[in-house]
């Protein structure tokens, strides 16, 4: 997007948000996103699954009866049965049990991954708004460079070049979502940036740090929080993307990439090992868009309802 | 427009120019160089030495770099490790399959989601409308290596309508190749259709709310006048640049894509590169692809500007 156009319609929106309070005043603008964010029963529902997988990750060993590791060749490629609610893999491993525990690496993946991408982006996009100058013009040349690349191309050269491990899944997917925070921020900063509130306080005596925290930094907020769950929902899918073509984690540990990865060369005996992996990685990333569609339309200022 | 045109062919270099440096120094951050993986460990240090000079590895950084970034500039991107041939040429043989495999892609892309999107902003808030929203919602949610999984399950191993895997080049046997194209290029489209049917559906809706189409009625113009003369014509220039950002974004599918389908394109040369660590074509592709999305990005903008006068009025003073 261009930054002016994208500053023009921060500012239209910021304005609607002005008259809106004034229209409203006994309801704080954090109140009416909730409030319209609970009226939209698509994106209640995401945040419901959502916590659900979290918690199942959490308390994977209290919710699983079997090993996600432990192996039974005289119980190989069982069906679903209400012993394995899942069936079993190749070596008799518990599906269930695998899928959950995946749970734990892709959220975990995805939460690490995210955060830190999102504040290094942030940090980025803030201060390359506010300050300019050739901080600001080295780091959007740096954006235009990394938006050069198809994202998902992007991180698999990266887990080419760093090698084969967790850690390393989560710098690649960082480094694919850190320009993409610095973009949405450094857009919506810039538009803040040149306004009378941002420069009132500059008259008074402001430090930078403190404009640039309690004036610019909030009101960046919305667009964030919408492309923090957009980020998430790419991280894990990227995360079984790259553990599916074998570049992400390392067996034994068990990723929903892998799973299905390994499904897919034994589909003709047990179709039911791919079916329930990729399952399991559409319901979160399910879960993950309605919600990001939900607060997008929540914390969209000009929307009225 | 020749004056935005030059300026959008000028803010071009710069990036070309950090893509050639950002994979440059990803190979160099491997472990290891390519003589240790060509030779493998049991090698003399001399014979190891030797091999480095050969190949320029024993100088300084920047001049390896202006070396590999010279020979690109003149076409030369070395040669595979393993086969000894050159990458360009390997490149070229491959860019021909993803080249039909993308082009099939976003056909099926628009050919799915533009109708639906507009059918479903027409009929907004009804059955057909939720039917067309809630199948984009699962089609954009879906990962491209699960749908993929599915069809070969379903139509080749249950129903056994269409083999699983392979390539045949469409000048041999047209009819085959499209039969092993259909589902590499429908995995490949599904995100991409489900994206443009969403926002061709919200662009419409936009557009639609405006003052000059109630005018439009107003007057007493049909509905379908309205619709697609008014309406419709405004919203194509948005709708296309999602079409031209969706090819691009396919570059990306396409290696996940053949993959799956043993599809002997790019994207599966870049992984099989990756895996052999054949560096010389691991750079070639990854350069080679990033060099198509810049280039699709830059005629989609271009096109855009083409239909759209308001695009290069703005250039005309570029501001910051």
């Amino acid at each position: 997007m261009n930054p002016e156009t994208a500053t023009h319609s921060t500012t239209e929106r910021t304005l609607h948000t002005a008259n809106e309070v004034i229209l409203r005043p006994e309801r704080s603008l954090t109140a009416l996103a909730v409030s319209r964010l609970v009226k939209n029963r698509l994106a209640v529902l995401g945040l419901v699954i959502l916590c659900a997988l979290i918690v199942a990750a959490t308390m994977a060993p209290l919710l699983t009866r079997y090993s996600p590791t432990a192996m039974d060749t005289s119980n190989r490629f069982q069906p679903p049965s209400l012993e394995h609610l899942m069936g079993t893999d190749q070596f008799g491993r518990d599906l269930l049990s695998r899928i959950v525990y995946a749970g734990r690496v892709s959220l975990t993946v995805g939460i690490i991954s995210v955060g830190v991408a999102g504040l290094l982006g942030t940090i980025i996009g803030l201060t390359s708004a506010y300050y300019g100058g050739w901080w600001d013009l080295l780091v959007s040349r740096l954006m235009d460079v990394l938006f050069a690349f198809p994202p998902v191309l992007l991180a698999i050269a990266i887990m080419a070049a760093l090698g084969q491990n967790i850690t390393n899944v989560m710098i690649a997917i960082g480094i694919v979502n850190t320009p993409i925070f610095a973009r949405v921020v450094r857009a919506t900063a810039m538009g803040v940036s040149g306004r009378l509130f941002v420069e009132a306080a500059q008259a008074l005596g402001a430090s930078n740090r403190r404009i640039i925290l309690k004036h610019v930094f909030p009101n960046c907020l919305p667009p964030l929080i919408v492309q923090t769950t957009v980020a998430f929902a790419w991280a894990v899918i990227a995360e079984a993307a790259l553990s599916f073509l074998g570049l992400g984690t390392r067996p034994p540990t068990p990723s929903w990439g892998r799973i299905l990865d390994e499904g897919r060369n034994v589909m003709e005996y047990a179709p039911w090992q791919p079916v329930f992996a990729g399952l399991a990685i559409m319901i979160t990333v399910f879960s993950l868009n309605v919600l990001g569609d939900g607060l997008r339309d929540a914390l969209d200022p000009e929307s009225t309802r | 427009m020749i004056r935005y045109v030059a300026y959008r062919l000028l803010l071009a270099v710069p990036v070309l120019f950090g893509i050639s440096l950002v994979v440059f120094l990803l190979i160099q951050m491997i472990p290891g160089d390519v003589v240790s993986a060509l030779l493998g460990m049991r090698t003399s240090p001399e014979a190891a030495a030797a091999l480095r000079r050969m190949f320029g590895l024993d100088q300084p950084l920047p001049v390896q770099y202006a070396r590999w970034a010279g020979a690109i500039l003149r076409g030369d991107l070395g040669h595979s490790l393993r086969t000894g041939l050159p990458v360009s040429y390997l490149l070229a043989s491959r860019l021909v399959v993803t080249a039909e495999l993308a082009g099939l892609g976003v056909l099926l892309a628009v050919l799915f989601g533009m109708p639906l999107g507009v059918i479903a902003a027409l009929r907004q808030n009804t059955t057909t409308d939720y039917l067309a929203t809630s199948g984009a919602l699962v089609g954009l949610s879906m990962p491209d290596f699960w749908l993929g999984t599915l069809l070969v399950l379903v139509f080749s191993i249950r129903l056994r309508w269409l083999p699983p895997t392979g390539y045949v080049p469409f000048s041999v046997d047209p009819l085959q190749n499209l039969k092993l194209m259909l589902m590499p290029a429908v995995t490949l489209a599904g995100g991409s259709a489900s994206y443009i049917m969403r926002m061709t559906r919200s662009l419409l809706l936009e557009v639609l709310s405006k003052d000059y189409v109630r005018t439009a009625r107003g007057k007493g113009l049909p509905e379908r006048t309205v619709v697609y003369a008014h309406a419709f014509r405004n919203a194509l220039v948005p709708i296309l640049s999602v079409v031209g950002q969706q090819l691009g974004y396919l570059m990306g599918g396409v290696v996940i894509v053949e993959a799956i389908f043993a599809v002997p394109g790019i994207g599966r040369t870049a992984l099989e590169s990756i895996y052999n660590r054949d560096y010389p074509v691991v750079m070639g592709v990854v350069l080679l692809i990033a060099l198509i999305y810049v280039v699709i990005n830059l005629v989609v903008d271009l096109l855009a500007a083409i239909v759209d006068v308001r695009i290069r009025e703005q250039i005309a003073s570029p501001g910051r």
